[in-house]
């Protein structure tokens, strides 16, 4: 820490209690899964669930950048979709081509949310929920609303499927160094501190001088690369554009970025926290087909989902009661 | 004439900090009854007793010859106490008929709701107000006036035997508030008694028939406005008698004693709306110059066109010679600062620590290559904490757990790390105690001493009176005086305004 005081345990949490609940949950359930399933903290899991997983995480980064400034991303799903066909079609010029042209494209979808927002001052949900309708249909017509199977023969399919260290695909490499930069951005630089001020106050910050426009449009257009790198991942790792997918990937982002104790009023948010609520809500999952495994129960693929739901109203509500005592206690300071 | 209100020694406190200490009110029947007071002096309290939002810790309420014991606004409203707040509470989008007749509409077969009865019965509740408007219009597609009068007359109708009116003209035209006195004589007339919240005294002259006058949640007088002056109002919202007002040197500022440097900052005939229509400033390098006036005259409007906040219509502002930024950003980089009179939704960045509200606005000078300067940034805040004494657990505290008047010294804090050549204070020590108010004001002394310029607005005559070195006069969103310290006393301010005003009604 540059924290010439010394740390303080007690006060970290104090001060990060909206985030603490996802740890304790994060780390609560990996250990019961270790404790009760034979195979749960293998590599092969380990690498699997990361996998699947590394899309939705890589969303919800970008989601959380949206959400700190008080805004939302309705669009992240479709526009996934949309790049994931973008990358199929272009999967015979190789990756190096066909990865940086899909992000440009998801990052374009994120500038035209941007200047809705911005210069049209249309509400993030409307203008998001038009981009969502729009790029859903756009993917559609490009791809002849089936899928594009990408071209074995290149090198497009090494990023989801090659393993590195003989553990897991490049693409959770990737998803590392792209959630470590924004990271970095949120915590060390002015503009990290500014989309968090935005979030507080979008008046206060405007009387500060601060660059609110421009901070605004530097979310919308991540929130947007962050959904076209999942659709890379998407069609690299499964070895095909996929028209189809992406629905409802904008509310499990939306509530991994919840879980991991960012206010959708926005002004508080934590990277580290977006992607532990993020593995959080995939390893419900994961648990509950281990469960399957063992024989004795049997959930059905819907009733995964309730329990899911379930489990998510429990993490906000002990998160949500942390955080009021939390509250009370700098009123009545 | 009989009584129908009497609120007597009421007391109301809020975590043991009393609003109310023994605040009385009056109202007859038939009546247009001023309720007047500074900011803070307990009027909003008081209404919000008598209504039933909050509950009195003592004192007797008589309504109507009852003991109330009204304990929410709906009751208040059965019980025929009305209230027009500043912002609307009616639904804009739906017709102006189901604004009026909402909760009430007259039913066919029990169920249905009767819209030609509807139309017409609406028609005629207006047309006793002297509006006539087609009803079956959103109600949002009228002025903010017409939309007032509506909600009025919908108390009305709702058989309303007292209509408290929450500064009812303050985003009135002249001509809207001809309208606005007419319908409070029609209520006078038909024996309704109205409760009249205004910061405006020559519209209390014109309309009401007696005024209280509350100060630090204390009832200080009660008179019949044509048995009183403006200069009494004043200096009884003050707490000052007219004949006492002197130079007290009770603060720690010393005004007039500044030499003047070069012209920093000059607006001529500036108008940015309705409340700022013609301000006229000059500002010298080392000079405190203070805006003076009541509520509502247009200081913070002058602020904020001062440091680029509100687009000009009218008139220039020149900044050091060349014309004055039209951006808050850019009006930084040129040397301004702006200390926000609305300290929660303007000021802090509540969830954000200390050291990182207090230099938000800095950030631009603080960033290597996008990095921002941790060591630089802690060295700053760090020097900031010891200079101002801010009293804080460490710079890593959320600024919402401090005191006001440490957040207070915090946002000072943060104006003064830029640097700037001009800061301007829009209510420096207001909601701070009294030692942090001296800091407060020995800080801004050491500002301009170093050969920086202030532009100080303070509804405090007091704090102006004694830190400015000039203060310029507004009533209305005008100038109108300019007075020069050193000699400057608050009788001479408060007389300038009672005048002024005088002179304008």
């Amino acid at each position: 820490m540059l924290n010439s005081d010394a740390f303080d345990l007690r006060k970290y949490v104090q001060r990060n209690s909206q985030s603490v609940a996802v740890w304790i949950a994060l780390l609560a359930l990996i250990v019961f899964g270790i404790l009760r399933y034979d195979n749960f903290g293998g590599s092969y899991n380990f690498g699997s669930f990361l996998n699947y997983n590394s899309m939705f995480i890589v969303i919800a980064l970008g989601m959380c950048f949206v959400i700190i400034t008080g805004g939302i991303d309705l669009s992240v799903g479709s526009v996934a979709a949309f790049s994931s066909v973008i990358a199929a079609y272009l999967s015979p010029y190789g990756l190096e081509v066909a990865l940086p042209l899909a992000l440009l494209v998801g990052m374009t979808f994120g500038a035209f949310n941007a200047f809705c927002i911005i210069a049209l001052r249309i509400p993030p949900f409307i203008a998001t929920l038009a981009t969502m309708l729009g790029a859903k249909g756009a993917a559609l017509v490009i791809s002849g609303a089936s899928t594009v199977a990408v071209d074995w023969g290149s090198n497009f399919t090494n990023m989801g499927m090659n393993k590195a260290f003989d553990l897991f695909p490049w693409s959770i490499i990737i998803v590392t160094i792209v959630g470590i930069a924004l990271w970095i951005v949120l915590e060390m630089t002015s503009l990290g501190r500014t989309i968090l001020a935005i979030g507080g106050g979008e008046d206060a910050s405007k009387l500060m001088g601060l660059k609110v426009n421009r901070a605004k449009a530097f979310v919308y257009i991540i929130s947007g690369g962050c959904a076209g790198l999942a659709g890379v991942i998407l069609a690299s790792g499964f070895g095909a554009g996929q028209p189809l997918e992406g629905v409802a990937w904008e509310l499990s982002a939306i509530a991994a970025v919840v879980v991991g104790g960012t206010l959708l009023t926005g002004g508080l948010g934590s990277i580290p926290a977006t992607v532990a609520g993020a593995l959080l809500l995939g390893l419900v999952f994961n648990i509950l087909n281990f469960e399957n495994g063992r024989g004795t129960i049997s959930f059905s693929a819907y009733w995964q989902m309730v329990i899911r739901g379930a489990f998510l109203f429990a993490v906000i509500l002990f998160q949500t009661r942390m955080t009021k005592g939390r509250k009370s206690k700098g009123a009545s300071a | 004439m009989t009584v129908l209100l009497e609120m007597n020694a009421i007391q109301k406190a809020f975590n043991g900090v009393p609003a109310l200490s023994g605040a009385s009110v009056e109202i007859e029947r038939g009546e247009v009854h001023a309720l007047i007071g500074q900011n803070g002096a307990g009027k909003s309290t008081m209404i919000k007793v008598l209504t039933g939002v909050y509950r009195r810790d003592d004192g007797k309420i008589t309504f109507n010859g009852h003991d109330s014991v009204l304990t929410n606004p709906r009751e208040a409203q059965a019980a025929g106490i009305a209230t027009i707040y500043q912002e609307l509470t009616l639904v804009p989008l739906r017709s102006v008929t189901e604004n009026v007749m909402m909760g009430y509409e007259p039913k066919r077969f029990g169920a249905f709701i009767d819209w030609p009865a509807a139309h017409a019965r609406t028609r005629e509740i207006l047309t006793r107000f002297g509006i006539d408007i087609d009803v079956k219009m959103p109600l949002g597609s009228y002025s903010t006036a017409i939309q007032q009068l509506v909600a009025i007359a919908r108390a009305v109708s709702l058989d309303a035997k007292l209509v408290i009116m929450d500064e009812p003209t303050s985003s009135l035209d002249s001509s809207e508030v001809k309208t606005l006195f007419g319908v409070v004589r029609s209520l006078r007339e038909a024996g309704v008694s109205v409760l009249y919240v205004s910061h405006f005294l020559d519209e209390l002259f014109e309309i009401c028939d007696r005024v209280t006058t509350m100060r630090d949640g204390k009832t200080v007088g009660c008179a019949r406005l044509a048995e009183t002056t403006k200069l009494d109002l004043i200096a009884g919202m003050l707490g000052r008698d007219t004949s006492e007002i002197t130079e007290a040197g009770m603060t720690e500022f010393g005004g007039g004693t500044a030499k003047k440097g070069d012209i920093l900052l000059e607006a001529k005939d500036v108008a940015t709306g309705p409340r700022l229509t013609k301000f006229n400033m000059t500002l010298h390098r080392g000079e405190i110059v203070g805006l003076g006036g009541l509520l509502g005259a247009g200081r913070t409007e002058a602020a904020r066109a001062l440091f680029g906040v509100d687009p000009l219509r009218r008139g220039t502002i020149s900044l050091k010679g060349a014309p004055a930024p039209s951006q808050p950003a850019n009006a930084i980089t040129a040397g301004l600062g702006y200390l926000t009179e609305d300290r929660k939704a303007e000021g802090i960045i509540p969830d954000m620590s200390v050291r990182e509200n207090m230099t938000l606005a800095l950030l631009p000078r603080m960033t290597k290559g996008g990095q921002i300067d941790r060591a630089r940034e802690r060295k700053i805040v760090q020097h900031y904490i010891d200079a101002l004494g801010i009293k804080t657990a460490d710079m890593e505290q959320p600024i919402r757990e401090l005191s006001g008047g440490n957040q207070q010294k915090v946002l000072l804090a943060r104006w003064l790390a830029i640097e700037p050549d001009i800061l301007i204070l829009d209510e420096p020590t207001r909601g701070v105690d009294v030692g942090a108010k001296r800091e407060i004001q020995l800080i801004i002394r050491n500002f301009v001493d170093r050969g920086y310029s202030v532009v100080l607005i303070s509804s405090e005559f007091e704090e102006l009176v004694e830190g400015a070195d000039r203060i310029v006069v507004l009533n209305e969103g005008r100038c109108i005086t300019e007075l020069t310290n050193p000699g400057v006393t608050e009788h001479k301010l408060v007389q300038a305004l009672a005048q002024t005003s005088e002179a304008s009604a």
